[in-house]
């Protein structure tokens, strides 16, 4: 085993996950299997291999720092879970 | 006849010799619809109305000859996971459930300056994820062939909308093959372009460094005359490439002679349906007879290319859907605290196979294991793509099966997630070194299936994969094939 049930809750709280207890057993032994598939890779010696960054030859883009976008704090807010008037309202964030 | 059978250009030649109008015609692709969607489940929102005023417009333009593309009057369907301003877009998630765009995607705003008539949103895996349209959050898809069968993923919906004549052509994303796969199992044309050849704004972001909007099309002119309409650059995607966009109708001659071909030996497997090698190699036979020079050449890292897909686009996944906290849109459950808040969103509003994914990315990138993982995986994968650079020393264009298998059935690799992650293994190197490519169909199995045959080509090449599939489906009738539904 690479991977135990201890592993998939820790990773679940770095991931913002509530996962039931039958779905940490079922991701235990699934990711388990996925992993141990990946450990394929380390049959290659990658040891003078640059990591990939892009596929073409683009660079960086860069741009005038000027807003373009028109606001529209109505159409911004038509999909906010909870508003107070043009505010998104959340739950308490500080203790 | 039914209008809806078109092919795009047949319908653009017709509307501008004014033989039908747009309204017509897109009457028709809603009659169609109506009698098909309830064995196909293509689609997740219709947009009759709004269509039917997009064709009344459109009929005026060209009756005054005013700005007339060949996209004009068209009835377009559009994958769930583009942004279509004021219609619904839910990516098959319950956590986007009843979004509501405040902005279009580059490429969809395109089509509607092109007087595109925007039919529906169509049903996909869950945020992309998968290969069956099965991870839908709301229905499955089914293969308008067999609907016992799966359409292929995740742009599945587009795929059978197509195939099933529910729409002219449709827009899809392709991040591990999920343009072509579902084109090979619906019997129809999909087109991958190179990755920065088409905007990525307003696309619901999977996997950045992959994801890429192409075409799902009847044939091959018409995927010419799609990728014609929304290529180019765009300040909005600072991915998307400068280069000058060329005229791909022109590479329609229907001439492949002294073009050379690169067949890899690895993608010969003995996982391989017998149909689709046999098909596949009358494929390779046709061309040859054309002109073609056809070379065995080798792809040397190809088995290691879904470990490195399934690390990359996991990763990148998990960081992109960060984004769906319950706060400023989507779901927002009612929980004690900020933190639960996230924790029941999310859990209530992902599906099992995102969660997997956003699983299996956290993980590959968390400390102790992100060398290990994610760093091995951009390695290996550099090592891809100069498999890629060899081969198109000496090749113009490569010839792949598409997928190892036709359609499977319904549920049949649901239980285990690292054999349908496998269905993807001739599509995903593609995404990984960011060429183009095409699927089209190139014969039947036993059962009556469509088979593909994917073309692979250098990037920015679109023309010559466009080229040789044009040359090859001249010489075939595949692609007039048709499900009977």
């Amino acid at each position: 085993m690479k991977l135990t049930r201890a592993d998939v809750q820790r990773v679940a709280v770095l991931a913002r996950l509530r996962l039931t207890e039958a779905e940490e057993m079922d991701l235990t032994t699934q990711l388990d299997a996925i992993l141990a598939y990946m450990d394929k890779l380390n049959e290659i010696d990658t040891s003078n291999v640059e990591p990939f960054s892009h596929a073409t030859d683009s660079t960086n883009a860069f741009r005038a720092d000027k807003v373009t976008n028109q606001p529209n704090t109505e159409a911004l807010l038509a999909n906010a879970p909870d508003r107070d008037g043009t505010f998104f309202k959340v739950p308490k964030i500080i203790e | 006849m039914n209008l809806a059978t078109l092919t795009l250009h047949e319908a653009s030649d017709k509307l501008g010799r004014r033989e039908i109008s747009s309204r017509e015609l897109t009457k028709a692709v809603f009659e169609r619809i109506a009698a098909t969607d309830a064995t196909v489940h293509a689609y997740l929102t219709l947009a009759r109305d709004a269509a039917l005023a997009q064709a009344t417009q459109a009929d005026e333009r060209l009756k005054q000859n005013n700005s007339v593309t060949p996209l004009l009057g068209i009835p377009i369907a559009i994958k769930d996971n583009f942004l279509t301003r004021g219609l619904r877009t839910t990516c098959a998630s319950k956590i986007l459930g009843d979004f509501i765009p405040p902005y279009d995607a580059t490429t969809v705003g395109k089509l509607r300056e092109a007087g595109a008539v925007i039919v529906g949103k169509t049903n996909l895996d869950e945020f992309a994820m998968g290969s069956s349209a099965e991870n839908s959050a709301f229905f499955p898809t089914r293969n308008p062939w067999n609907p016992e069968r799966i359409p292929g993923g995740s742009s599945g919906g587009s795929a059978a909308a197509v195939a099933a004549d529910q729409c002219i052509a449709a827009l899809g994303t392709d991040t591990g093959g999920s343009i072509r796969q579902p084109a090979a199992c619906c019997g129809v044309v999909g087109l991958k372009p190179t990755y920065g050849r088409v905007s990525r704004y307003g696309i619901i972001a999977f996997a950045s460094s992959m994801d890429q909007v192409g075409s799902l099309t009847k044939d091959v002119r018409d995927s010419s005359l799609l990728l014609q309409a929304i290529a180019g650059h765009d300040p909005a995607d600072s991915t998307s490439a400068t280069r000058a966009v060329p005229n791909y109708s022109d590479a329609l001659n229907g001439d492949v002679k002294a073009l050379r071909i690169g067949v890899p030996k690895e993608y010969f497997v003995s996982a391989m349906q017998p149909e689709v090698d046999q098909q596949v190699r009358g494929a390779i036979g046709e061309l040859k007879n054309h002109g073609a020079i056809i070379e065995e050449i080798s792809l040397p890292h190809t088995e290691y290319a879904v470990a490195v897909y399934y690390i990359v686009a996991t990763a990148e996944a998990s960081s992109n859907l960060a984004r769906y906290d319950g706060m400023r849109f989507g779901h927002r459950a009612d929980a004690k605290d900020l933190s639960e808040t996230y924790r029941v969103s999310r859990d209530e509003g992902f599906g099992a196979e995102v969660k997997r994914r956003i699983m299996l990315g956290t993980y590959a990138l968390s400390a102790g294991y992100y060398d290990a993982y994610y760093l091995k995986a951009q390695r290996v994968r550099t090592l891809i793509k100069k498999d890629f650079d060899e081969a198109f020393k000496h090749c113009d264009a490569i010839l792949t099966p598409t997928a190892p298998t036709s359609a499977f059935k319904i549920g049949e690799k649901m239980p285990d997630p690292l054999q349908m992650y496998l269905s993807d293994i001739y599509t995903i190197s593609v995404n990984l070194a960011g060429l183009p490519a095409l699927s089209l169909p190139c014969g039947l199995d036993n059962q009556g299936m469509p088979i593909g045959l994917q073309i692979i080509g250098r990037h920015f090449d679109e023309s010559t994969v466009l080229r040789i599939a044009h040359a090859y489906e001249q010489a075939t009738e595949w692609h007039k094939k048709k499900a009977k539904l």
